[in-house]
């Protein structure tokens, strides 16, 4: 090869590079200054001309945004929430996502097909007459109307997840198990199930930050004393003002729990959502 | 697939899911049998389709029924009935000129999030096969962070980027020579405010694109970009013909999964707006949510949203049927 195209080669690497790095910058801005402006000085996040880098690092604004309003009854309300939907979402969701998934039987394909729709129709449509159904059943602004709530959209999620999990471990495991001697049951629960576990983590960590995130029922269901951590972060914007700072502290404390958790379970999830895509 | 639920997408069931005749019968069956009859099956999906036909199933029926009604502030605290009114609330819906602005704007503005999301995305995923490791690295990064920020803590911090007096967009926009947007207002007008949230939008919903479509990338077989070139294929050529067409069946998914979601986009314009949207940033389901909560016309506001799912409906089509394709399901 000559040195030329050598040459010519690592200088549109270099300038790919830069245009990556530009991708990288612009990207992840938003993230930056969010953290930078929670770390600053509260009289330096409204300085009319502000300093792109770290000046001076404060906790200043974390104390401010916990005095605010009650930040723990919040957060405890939204993990109590979220947690008994991932595990009321995960159980019920197993059983079905095996029964889609291991099951020849009539009117599957209308089971599977009623699922996908389930999860297609925008969450504002059915705030209505959600609204009603727990105003008529006495569970509006309680935590268990929440969780019937986000039932709605947890439980087709886990579904159809789980179901994709399981289609991508051969059937063939069970059926040698089956052989030697196991039942159904135990054949699902010595070979299918040890190798389902990761799935079903990613599948419940998902869930659960979907969950954790949800805003809109959260807004209407549930009255100010009982706000969970999403519209905690409204607080911050009063008639008198926004406290952008304290606000900035605020979005850290709920944002960087979320984005580790994500960080934990984003490759196992989309590596098992393109898997499917290529495959067929 | 929905591993992208993340964002606030979601739901709505068709209610044919509800009535399956075997399950009650099938839940007395007894325990896992090896093979044999529909029992089990049923009996594994009878709490799920139980729990789907309360807090989905009869919602969705209510949602219909209610359009159909007067439901208003008296009907909800009983002292009224609702009483039935045919096609009135539908056709009050239609006939109203504000109604069609509110849908053109939808259309608009959720047509320009996902042409923007898609071509971003599609451009970063290529952008990705020809960049150093590191560099790739941190642009992942970067990625990862936006995707999983919830959605109401990314909106808070576009809030602040796009603040007309302390906001950062503004005083980097005045340091070019001969700009002063200092104390400019980027919400005192429909358009410039949904531009801000188009971009919110854009930000939030690219990463899943890029991670979606590097994968697939992964899986176009060099030989035939290579045997591409050989035959005289520019780059345009080479991605226009063999990268692309491989690459269609995740295009599609995630061009349909984009429009679904970016017609359902709700608490951007919401917590942008304080809660309180303006009559210029209005999209249907804050329009939606306005004539039921605000108005305290319920029925109208159903019949809003029912009319937005069925402006859906040719799309969600679309995307079930890819996802049968390839999720199938022996």
């Amino acid at each position: 090869m000559s040195t030329a195209t050598a040459r010519g080669r690592r200088g549109s690497r270099l300038g790919w590079n830069l245009l990556g790095l530009l991708v990288f910058v612009t990207a992840g801005f938003p993230v930056y200054w969010m953290l930078n402006t929670a770390f600053k000085p509260a009289e330096d996040a409204i300085d009319p001309d502000p300093s792109l880098l770290p000046t001076s690092v404060t906790l200043s604004n974390f104390s401010r945004a916990l005095d605010i309003a009650d930040f723990w009854g919040p957060v405890g309300r939204s993990l109590v929430v979220s947690l008994t939907v991932v595990v009321i979402g995960i159980v019920v969701g197993m059983l079905a996502a095996l029964a889609i998934s291991r099951f020849a039987f009539r009117g599957r394909k209308v089971v599977i097909v009623g699922i996908l729709a389930v999860q297609m129709v925008p969450l504002v449509a059915m705030i209505i007459p959600v609204f009603l159904l727990l105003n008529d059943l006495g569970q509006y602004d309680r935590l268990t109307g929440l969780v019937i709530t986000y039932l709605t959209f947890i439980l087709p999620f886990t579904v159809w997840t789980l179901r994709g999990f399981i289609v991508n471990i051969p059937r063939e495991l069970e059926e040698a198990a089956m052989v030697d001697g196991c039942s159904r049951t135990t054949a699902f629960l010595r070979v299918v199930f040890p190798l389902l576990a990761p799935g079903m983590v990613a599948t419940s960590v998902y869930a659960f930050i979907q969950a954790w995130n949800e805003y809109l029922y959260a807004l209407m269901l549930m009255s100010q004393q009982n706000q969970t951590a999403t519209v905690w972060l409204g607080n911050f914007t009063t008639k008198h003002g926004t406290e952008y700072a304290p606000m900035m502290a605020g979005s850290t404390m709920m944002a960087v729990p979320i984005v580790v958790l994500f960080l934990l379970v984003q490759r196992k999830m989309a590596a098992g959502l393109t898997a499917g895509a290529v495959k067929g | 697939m929905s591993a992208a639920d993340t964002t606030t997408p979601t739901k709505v069931p068709p209610p044919r899911q509800a009535p399956p005749g075997p399950p009650a019968a099938a839940s007395s069956a007894p325990g896992p049998k090896r093979s044999g009859g529909a029992a089990v099956p049923w009996a594994l999906l009878a709490p799920c389709l139980l729990v789907l036909a309360v807090v989905l199933g009869y919602p969705l029926v209510r949602l219909v029924t209610l359009s159909f009604q007067k439901f208003g502030q008296s009907q909800l605290w009983g002292f009224q009935p609702a009483e039935s009114v045919g096609f009135d609330n539908f056709a009050k819906v239609l006939g109203d000129g504000e109604f069609w602005t509110v849908v053109v704007r939808t259309v608009v503005f959720a047509a320009a999030c996902v042409v923007f999301t898609m071509v971003i995305g599609m451009l970063i995923a290529l952008l990705l096969q020809r960049v150093s490791g590191w560099v790739k690295t941190l642009i992942n990064i970067a990625l990862v962070a936006s995707w999983g920020m919830p959605i109401i803590v990314a909106t808070t911090v576009f809030k602040w980027l796009f603040d007309s007096d302390y906001g950062i967009f503004n005083a980097l926009l005045s340091k070019l020579p001969g700009v002063d947007m200092i104390g400019h207002n980027w919400f005192a007008s429909g358009p410039e405010g949904l531009a801000v949230i188009t971009l919110l939008v854009v930000w939030g919903a690219v990463p899943f694109v890029v991670i979606t479509l590097s994968a697939g990338l992964t899986q176009v077989p060099k030989e035939l970009e290579e045997a591409a070139r050989l035959d005289g294929a520019g780059a345009w050529g080479v991605y226009r013909y063999v990268t692309l067409p491989i690459l269609k069946p995740i295009v599609v998914m995630l061009t349909t999964l984009s429009v679904i979601w970016d017609m359902g986009v709700f608490p951007q314009v919401f917590v942008m707006r304080n809660g309180h949207p303006e009559a210029e940033f209005q999209l249907l389901t804050t329009y939606s949510y306005d004539r039921a909560f605000v108005v305290n016309d319920y029925a109208q506001g159903s019949a809003i949203a029912l009319l937005t799912v069925l402006l859906l409906l040719g799309v969600i089509g679309v995307y079930m049927r890819q996802m049968l394709k390839i999720g199938e399901v022996e």
